[in-house]
């Protein structure tokens, strides 16, 4: 198989297609219009809808329609469009429907600006609608790792019938690198939920408004059942564990310039290790406890002003140093500048 | 000349329209044929057509961890924005092939110990009556001086990035892509004088 040159995002629309994704609804928005793009010109080839809706609440409401049928189905946008979603999501979470929403986020609060930030990262693994729920979050590094991942997303949300989300941002989206496009097998999972006719079966009920006594208790138990269920999904990429004194760690695209940084501090005789969580949530705990117990410190890296940090101390529980290297949306990192942090870091002791 | 290095950074820049984003692409695409590991990263934000342009390429035959570049081993300048921009840049004894006809060549005096090769990107173009190409002359010019990738697979990548209805363009791609190609054969890179 030949391999072929392809953006981030443009690999995200492949693995969804190779998924089964029928659906596509979006509303356009920078830095992830190659998505819509490509869905517009694939998805009717294959029989499949795609629509640019009115708004992004249009389509995000398109999308839980579909979805609620049982077909495969997606939308795309990126941060200030993710937050329009945002009522919908809470819906999506209580009705427990495998949608799958991609964030290829932009700088924020606000309009912010198009560059690549980290900034949603809280909005994306707390549930950024109302409640107690979750999405699925997985966070890809390479363009043949956001084909996967999306794919897997659609394989996760029908397992655990529960949104899933791909958090990328404009430097993934935006850069080309080889694609393998290979084949993925996407399992099935019975939908004896679906909403397809209830000719000759009893009638289904989608709903999300529990008033009877207990009901609503019941309801959230169940989800944050299932919620812990999912911690068996949790990844994470994890390099040179072996006598390492401190993990260097980050996600996304950034964790490409920060692997490159431990590299070089490695290769200055550092003993410095690399943690990268693949599935934001459930965050991938066991290897930060793990090191933790054997006295390495943490130093977390990201585009934003410091939330996967939060998840880190979490993990770590108190038992070891945890330093946040936050760097808040404007030009991207170079390799050096996170290899001079590492470095100062190593010495302070 | 060089031997191929192992791992090989290359930053293109110019002012949108003088295809410096197709030739990047161009080189990943070369690079990715030839079986290399590759990244391009474009310029990301408001840019248009007459405003600054760049995009940083990687070719390796490892993983590329980032592909974000600060010290580039090779510059292709098409332009004195660029030039002043990313020539401080430049790691030692790097490689920048110039537009001489944007980029007067004395400025090169200014950047000790980098290596330079101008060439008449614009000119050359022109000739073959393709005036819009001055980026395939800067990029058969680096090719020929670094040995990055072999010329052939440039010209394949051409074929597959060109769409159906751009074939007609494949022909004055690829010989003005063989000017610049060329003209560094017969002109190799001078250091700069301290």
């Amino acid at each position: 198989m030949k391999p072929v040159l392809v953006k981030g995002s443009e690999a995200i629309a492949l693995g969804a297609l190779e998924a089964g994704c029928r659906c596509y609804f979006g509303y356009p928005i920078t830095p992830q219009n190659e998505i819509p793009e490509l869905m517009a010109r694939e998805l009717p080839k294959r029989g499949g809808v795609f629509l640019q809706a009115e708004s992004e609440l249009a389509a995000v409401n398109m999308l839980l329609g579909a979805v609620s049928t049982g077909v495969r189905a997606m939308t795309s946008s990126s941060s200030p469009g993710i937050s329009l979603m945002a009522e919908t999501f809470s819906y999506l979470a209580a009705l427990e429907l495998p949608a799958v929403v991609v964030n290829v986020s932009r700088g924020g609060p606000g309009l912010g600006g198009i560059e690549a930030s980290q900034g949603d990262y809280f909005q994306a693994t707390r549930g950024a609608g109302h409640g107690d729920y979750h999405f699925l979050v997985l966070s890809p590094a390479s363009v043949q790792e956001a084909y996967e991942l999306t794919a897997k997303a659609f394989e996760l949300s029908e397992k655990y019938r529960q949104p899933a989300m791909i958090l990328t941002d404009a430097l993934l989206g935006q850069m080309k690198e080889p694609l393998l496009p290979r084949r993925l097998r996407v399992r099935e999972y019975p939908k004896d939920w679906a909403l397809t006719g209830a000719r000759g079966r009893p009638a289904r009920v989608l709903k999300s408004l529990f008033l009877g006594p207990g009901e609503l208790r019941a309801r959230n138990e169940l989800l944050q059942k299932k919620y812990r269920a999912m911690r068996r999904e949790a990844r994470a990429e994890v390099l040179y564990a072996e006598g390492a004194e401190l993990a260097v760690c980050a996600f996304g695209s950034l964790s490409r310039i920060v692997k490159e940084a431990v590299e070089m501090a490695r290769k200055k005789g550092y003993p410095v290790a690399f943690v990268r969580p693949i599935t934001l949530f459930p965050f991938p705990e066991k290897p930060f406890r793990e090191l933790s117990l054997r006295g390495v410190r943490f130093l977390v890296v990201e585009l934003n002003c410091g939330q996967m940090v939060e998840d880190v101390k979490l993990s770590v529980c108190g038992r070891a140093e945890v330093e946040s290297f936050a760097l808040p949306p404007s030009d991207l990192p170079a390799p050096e500048d996170i290899y001079r942090r590492i470095r100062r870091c190593l010495r302070k002791r | 000349m060089e031997r191929r290095p192992v791992k090989f950074e290359v930053i293109l820049a110019g002012f949108g329209g003088q295809g410096i984003l197709f030739a990047g692409n161009l080189l990943a695409q070369a690079g990715m044929e030839a079986g290399l590991r590759v990244t391009f990263l474009p310029v990301y934000g408001p840019e248009m057509r007459g405003g600054t342009c760049n995009c940083t390429v990687v070719l390796s035959d490892r993983e590329i961890a980032s592909p974000v570049v600060t010290r580039p081993r090779a510059l292709v300048i098409m332009n004195l924005p660029s030039f002043e921009k990313f020539v401080p840049r430049l790691k030692p004894r790097g490689l920048a092939v110039v537009n001489e006809n944007l980029v007067p060549r004395e400025r090169a005096a200014e950047f000790p110990g980098r290596r330079f090769l101008f060439l008449p990107a614009d000119d050359l173009a022109e000739e073959e009556g393709a005036p819009g190409l001055a980026n395939m002359a800067a990029l058969g010019a680096l090719v020929a001086a670094t040995r990055v990738v072999p010329p052939e697979k440039v010209l394949s990548g051409l074929q597959s990035l060109l769409p159906e209805h751009r074939r007609h363009l494949l022909e004055p791609n690829r010989r003005v892509f063989n000017r610049g190609y060329e003209f560094a054969l017969r002109n190799s890179a001078t250091a700069s004088e301290r």
